[in-house]
């Protein structure tokens, strides 16, 4: 509880430093990575991410210094060649856009691999610590390179937010962008270049190999919550920074837990719960639909049940036993209990002692299910040219899903019949 | 029949277009008047969106030009109107309709500068003339087929051009959609606008239509609609492929060849 209190007071400057750092990496690349997930460009982020190892070695094998600036620069120029690089494969050949990424990634990757490799071997004292870029090293975001990095990511928060008709246009609709006038060409540029400097400060807290988590993770686990475009970014902003938040905690708790790979599993397990748990899209929400659907089932048959067992002598409030149903449906016992109980609650049917019978709302629902029941299988007679005997089945599941707005547009195209395919009155 | 006009408000002068060097549009070469509602009409694969999307500037095109006003697109973009395919953008965007409608008034705002009042009440009344004022705030994700193309009509009219481009606005929409969307664009073509139109339907292209170009990778024929929907020029439209000209077509492709002398 203690280290609680004592990281959020901020006292200490480093770790005022690094959740800053950490904070402003993570939520600038969420929102850069909203739009590239709308353009489904996803796999673009990672791509970049790799190529941008060759250049920060090259940069430091050039300048023989760890100057951030120059560091990034390097970074920036193989990040955006190997866009450059992508976008020459795809339309120059018969190669498709994720075979070029793939090659992309892997040759700008390797060609990195090798050169860290060998300024390893080089016995240059100022290389030590050049290998945090493959994993990230937030700890060391301090002085200088925070500021640097600091002001990079601001920058690309507020060109969103300048930017921002801009870039939905040019992701929702890059043709109609086009036929107004927009150089969309130029718009492509900005974002690419956007792209490429949220991923080439993002790299510092998370390094190379985890980078496309931190541009798609936020986007895709906002997207689940809203469909406004704004209140996505604004989430996924949210998002990347309370990760970041928790990520610096975590390592500032525990000191060998490594800050990047932590804000990695934070906003994977956010973007987990959100697949999980978001209203109507995430799937607790359809399975708990799938649940309500299925028990809705059960009681509108049983009802209708009820409802033909009446049907012969017009009893339709005469009392039956589970039996009595079970003999006209097949229906498994513990299910027609739990559902009458569940009716009975609602108040469709009362219980005496061991038999059951229809309430007055009880009927009336049963007797509706009947109809439409009927109701749908003249229909598929009448106009999609069934035979009677084929038409029984379909009209099991539709007799639950029928709004009464489609019931009366069903008895009107039916012209208020009287009877069904099998010759039953319609009720 | 290819009826040329004077003082064309659209000149399509001599155009080829090519996908993968495979010529798709041969040698097209004609001229739209004025305050007509014309219909492109022709088979599947017979060029009709390209010829839409090179006059639009969206495809690269092998050989010609095209003016429009007498002048080149990009002099007069915001004259011009565009709706593209329903199928060509995704519908599982996060936006809401008025979103999308607002869209259509970008090209008049320019950079940086947000939607004005009045912008908003132009695209309110462009959602008013296609009937879905009551759509406004709803999710583009939740519209029917029919919703979405009176949407991007909307999005379209918001923009007060005075010349329309419809890529296949009746595709995959109800009847009583496709009414409202025709007597929409009666009233523009009253108004002086010209709208030109792509569309599948060979029955209802008569009624529809005061301007018809009939296309199969050639211009048959382009004229006033009671003169070009003749039973012969419809055999020479509809009556399959010119063989040699896909056969050279392909060789092009294959041989990659430039489709004129560099």
């Amino acid at each position: 509880m203690s280290d609680f209190t004592e990281f959020f007071s901020f006292t200490d400057a480093n770790v005022r430093y690094v959740t800053i750092g950490s904070v402003l990496l993570a939520s600038s690349s969420a929102v850069v990575g909203c739009f590239s997930l709308l353009r489904k460009r996803a796999l673009v982020g990672d791509a970049v991410a790799h190529a941008v190892l060759p250049g920060v070695c090259l940069a430091f094998m050039l300048s023989g210094t760890k100057n951030p600036l120059i560091l990034l620069l390097g970074a920036f120029i193989t990040g955006w060649l190997s866009l450059v690089v992508i976008d020459v494969i795809t339309s120059r050949s018969r190669i498709k856009e994720d075979t070029a990424i793939g090659l992309v990634l892997s040759v700008f990757f390797g060609i990195g691999i090798l050169l860290l490799t060998s300024i390893q071997h080089s016995g240059n004292a100022a290389q030590s610590g050049l290998d945090k870029f493959l994993f990230g090293n937030a700890a060391a975001l301090i002085g200088e390179d925070l500021i640097v990095f600091s002001v990079v990511a601001l920058l690309l928060l507020v060109c969103t937010i300048v930017f921002y008709k801009e870039l939905m246009l040019l992701c929702f609709d890059e043709a109609y962008a086009h036929t107004i006038g927009y150089p969309v060409r130029a718009l492509e540029l900005l974002l690419t270049t956007l792209t490429v400097f949220a991923v080439v400060v993002g790299i510092q807290a998370v390094g190379v190999v985890l980078m496309a988590a931190m541009l798609i993770t936020p986007a895709a686990a906002a997207r689940f919550w809203t469909e406004n475009l704004r209140l996505m970014l604004v989430l996924a902003a949210l998002m990347g920074a309370f990760s970041g938040m928790a990520g610096a905690f975590v390592s500032y708790t525990a000191p060998a837990m490594p800050t990047g790979p932590w804000i990695v599993l934070i906003i994977s397990m956010i973007a987990i719960t959100s697949f999980a748990f978001a209203p109507g899209k995430g799937w607790v929400s359809r399975m708990w639909k799938q649940r309500r659907n299925k028990s809705r089932v059960l009681e509108e048959n049983l009802l209708k049940v009820m409802y033909q067992l009446g049907e012969p002598n017009q009893d339709y409030f005469t009392s039956r036993n589970i039996t009595d149903i079970m003999e006209r449906r097949q229906i498994p016992k513990r299910a027609i209990s739990r559902g009458l109980n569940k009716l009975r609650r609602e108040g469709y049917v009362q219980k005496d002692r061991q038999s059951w019978m229809l309430t007055r709302q009880g009927q009336t629902r049963g007797m509706r299910v009947v109809r439409l029941h009927r109701l749908w299988e003249l229909y598929l007679t009448q106009f999609l040219e069934l035979a009677s005997d084929h038409v029984h089945e379909d009209a099991e599941t539709i007799e639950h899903i029928i709004t009464p707005e489609l019931e009366q547009k069903l008895m009107q195209e039916l012209e208020y019949p009287v009877l069904d395919p099998h010759n039953n009155r319609i009720p | 029949m290819i009826l040329q006009v004077e003082n064309p408000v659209v000149e399509v002068h001599d155009l080829t277009v090519s996908y993968d060097r495979k010529p798709v549009l041969w040698g097209v070469d004609l001229t739209l008047p004025a305050g007509a509602l014309v219909g492109v009409i022709g088979p599947n694969g017979a060029g009709k969106s390209t010829l839409i999307k090179a006059i639009m500037d969206l495809l690269p095109v092998s050989s010609g030009y095209i003016r429009i006003f007498d002048q080149p697109i990009k002099e007069v973009r915001k004259r011009i109107s565009y709706v593209p395919q329903r199928e060509s953008v995704d519908w599982d965007f996060p936006a809401s309709v008025f979103d999308v409608v607002l869209m259509g008034r970008y090209g008049k705002l320019g950079f940086f500068n947000r939607p004005r009042r009045a912008d908003k009440d132009a695209a309110m009344e462009a959602l008013q003339k296609v009937g879905m004022q009551a759509y406004a705030e709803r999710q583009i994700s939740q519209l029917s087929g029919g919703q979405q193309q009176r949407v991007f009509l909307a999005r379209a009219l918001a923009q007060n051009a005075d010349i329309y481009f419809m890529d296949e606005p009746f595709a995959g929409v109800d009847i009583a959609t496709e009414t409202a969307i025709i007597e929409l664009l009666r009233t523009m073509r009253d108004e002086g606008k010209t709208v030109v139109v792509v569309h599948h339907d060979l029955q209802s292209a008569a009624a529809y239509f005061n301007w018809v170009i009939l296309l199969n990778m050639r211009l048959v024929a382009s004229g006033p609609t009671d003169q070009v929907l003749t039973q012969e020029l419809l055999e020479k439209t509809y009556g399959g492929k010119l063989t040699v000209l896909s056969k050279v077509g392909d060789l092009l492709r294959k041989q990659e060849f430039p489709s004129r002398e560099a």
